[in-house]
C-alpha cells in the first residue's frame, strides 16, 4: 500500500513530464517521417548525385550513436550557430537529433515498401498520363504508406523509448523527472519502476491505435491481415 | 466488315516509322513501320519474343526507342518538344497483368485519370467513371477493390480506365493472356463492341477468333520486323510468306479457329 501512496504522490509530477516525453516524440517523429519520405524517393527514383546524398545520410544517421548525434547538435553545434545569431533550446536540440535520426530508419522502411510495389502500377499510372511526381503522389506513395504502417509502427515505439536519451541535453523528459525524484526521495526502485510502468502504458495505447489505423486504411489485395494478429 | 464501322474517315491517327529499340546485344525491333485510321482495328501477331510487346511500348513511349518516329495525328510523339504526358493521355494502354491501381477501388481506378490528368471535377468524373464501367458490363462493382474482382473482370475495368480518358487509340498488349480460359470470352466481347462503335484499337493477341471478327488486317511479326500484313481473309487464305501460313497454322491449331 505504501508504494501506491509514493506512487500518488509523484504522478503528478512524471504526468506532466511523459507529456514533455509525448510532445518530443510527437515532433521528432514528424520530422523523420517528412524527410524520411524525401529520402526513400530521392534513394528509389533521385539521380546519381541524390541517390548518392540520400545514401550518405542514411549510412550516417544510422552508422553513430544517436547520443553522439544528440550531443553534437547541443554541444557541438551552438558555436556555430551563435555566430549566425540563433540558440538551441535543450527541446529543439533533441527534436532535430531524435527526428534527423528517425528520418534515416524511416526512409530505409518506406524505401522497402515503394520498391516492393508492382512496377506495373508505375507504367499503368504514367499510361493514363499521370507525371511522374503525380503518379508517386496517387499511385505510389499512398501503397507504400498502407505497406509500412507494420514496421512504421516499430519505428514509432522506438522513438518513443529513445527519447529518453534527451535526459542527457537536460530535457526535463520522463526519465530525467525519474532521476531527479529518485535522487530527491532516495526510493530509487520505485520510481523506476514507475518510470518504466508508464512508458509501457504509453506504448501499449499507442500500438493499439496504430493497429486500428493499419484496419481503416487496409484495402482488400494490399498489406498484411492486421486484424488477425 | 470496315463498312459498318462509323465514324471511318480517312485521318490518319497513328503512324509508326521505321522504330529501332534494342536491349544490349538482342536487337528486338529492328525497323518497324505501320499506320492506323481512325476507327480501323489491327491485330499484331507473332511468336514471342517477337517484339510485339516493345511496339506497343514505343507507341507511347513506355519505352523509349533508340530509333524512328511515332506520330499521333499531327503531333509527333518522339520529339523531343514532346508534352509526353499529354500524348499518353490520349492513347489508351490495356496491359496483359490488368496494373489497376491496388488501393483503388474500380470507380476510382476509372475516375482518376478524368480527375489527375484531365482536371474534371470529381462529380463530372464520377458521372463518366460510371458510364464507363457500364460500358464494359461492370456498373454493379464500382465499389469492389481489383483483389476481389476476377480477372476477367479486372480487365474490364482496365479497359474502362483506358475509355475514360477518351483516347484517340488503344493499345491492347496480349489482353486474354493471363486469364483463364473461361474469362477470355467477357473481355473478347468489350473489345468486339469498341471495335464496332469505331474505336481505333491496335492489339497484339493471337486470339484468331476476335481477329478474324473485328480486324481491319492482321499484321505478322517476326524477329522485330513485319513479315507481312493485310486483311484476315487475305492472310488465312492467300499469304504470301511461308513463314505467316506456318505461324497461322500452329497458332490455329493450338488456339482453335474462334480463338
Amino acid at each position: 500500500m505504501e508504494f501506491f501512496k509514493f506512487a500518488g504522490s509523484i504522478l503528478p509530477r512524471l504526468i506532466e513530464a511523459a507529456g514533455t516525453t509525448l510532445e518530443l516524440t510527437a515532433c521528432a517523429i514528424t520530422l523523420g517521417f517528412i524527410v524520411g519520405i524525401f529520402l526513400a524517393l530521392g534513394r528509389v527514383y533521385g539521380n546519381r548525385p541524390i541517390r548518392a546524398v540520400t545514401s550518405v545520410y542514411v549510412q550516417f544517421f544510422r552508422g553513430t550513436p544517436l547520443l553522439a548525434q544528440l550531443l553534437l547538435i547541443y554541444y557541438g553545434l551552438p558555436p556555430y550557430l551563435a555566430m549566425v545569431g540563433l540558440k538551441i533550446t535543450p527541446f529543439v536540440a533533441a527534436v532535430f537529433g531524435l527526428g534527423l535520426n528517425s528520418a534515416a530508419y524511416q526512409a530505409e522502411y518506406f524505401r522497402g515498401a515503394i520498391q516492393s510495389i508492382e512496377s506495373g502500377q508505375m507504367m499503368a499510372a504514367r499510361s493514363i498520363g499521370l507525371s511522374k511526381v503525380k503518379a508517386i503522389r496517387h499511385v505510389i506513395l499512398p501503397q507504400a504508406l498502407r505497406i509500412v504502417i507494420p514496421s512504421w509502427s516499430n519505428e514509432l515505439i522506438y522513438s518513443i523509448k529513445y527519447s529518453s536519451l534527451a535526459y542527457f541535453l537536460s530535457l526535463t523528459e520522463l526519465t530525467f523527472a525519474g532521476k531527479k525524484i529518485a535522487l530527491h526521495t532516495a526510493r530509487t526502485f520505485d520510481t523506476y519502476v514507475i518510470v518504466a510502468l508508464i512508458y509501457l502504458v504509453i506504448v501499449l495505447v499507442v500500438s493499439r491505435l496504430l493497429l486500428m489505423l493499419e484496419n481503416r486504411v487496409r484495402v482488400p489485395g494490399l498489406g498484411g491481415n492486421a486484424e488477425h494478429r | 466488315m470496315t463498312e459498318n464501322k462509323q465514324g471511318m474517315t480517312d485521318q490518319v491517327v497513328l503512324r509508326v516509322e521505321d522504330l529501332h529499340k534494342a536491349y544490349g546485344e538482342n536487337q528486338v525491333l529492328r525497323g518497324v513501320s505501320l499506320s492506323i485510321r481512325r476507327g480501323e482495328t489491327k491485330v499484331v501477331i507473332g511468336p514471342s519474343g517477337t517484339g510485339k510487346s516493345t511496339l506497343l511500348r514505343c507507341i507511347n513511349q513506355l519505352t523509349v526507342p533508340d530509333s524512328g518516329r511515332v506520330w499521333l495525328g499531327e503531333i509527333e510523339a518522339t520529339s523531343r518538344e514532346a508534352d509526353i504526358n499529354r500524348i499518353r493521355a490520349q492513347i489508351g494502354f490495356v496491359f496483359q497483368s490488368f496494373n489497376l491501381f491496388t488501393h483503388l477501388n474500380a470507380l476510382e481506378n476509372v475516375r482518376i485519370g478524368p480527375m489527375k490528368v484531365r482536371g474534371m471535377s470529381k462529380e463530372e468524373a464520377t458521372k463518366l467513371a460510371m458510364e464507363e464501367l457500364d460500358r464494359v458490363g461492370l456498373g454493379d462493382k464500382a465499389e469492389a477493390y481489383p483483389a476481389e474482382l476476377s480477372g476477367g473482370q479486372q480487365q474490364r475495368v482496365s479497359i474502362a480506365r483506358a475509355l475514360a480518358m477518351s483516347p484517340l487509340l488503344i493499345l491492347f498488349d496480349e489482353p486474354t493472356s493471363a486469364l483463364d480460359p473461361e474469362l477470355i470470352g467477357e473481355v473478347l466481347s468489350v473489345m468486339i463492341a469498341l471495335a464496332r462503335e469505331g474505336m481505333t484499337m491496335l492489339v497484339v493477341s493471337h486470339e484468331m477468333g476476335f481477329a478474324r471478327s473485328v480486324a481491319d488486317e492482321i499484321i505478322f511479326m517476326e524477329h522485330g520486323v513485319i513479315v507481312e500484313q493485310g486483311p484476315p481473309a487475305q492472310l488465312f487464305s492467300a499469304s504470301k510468306e511461308p513463314r505467316t501460313r506456318e505461324f497461322l497454322h500452329k497458332i490455329t491449331e493450338l488456339y482453335g479457329d474462334q480463338g
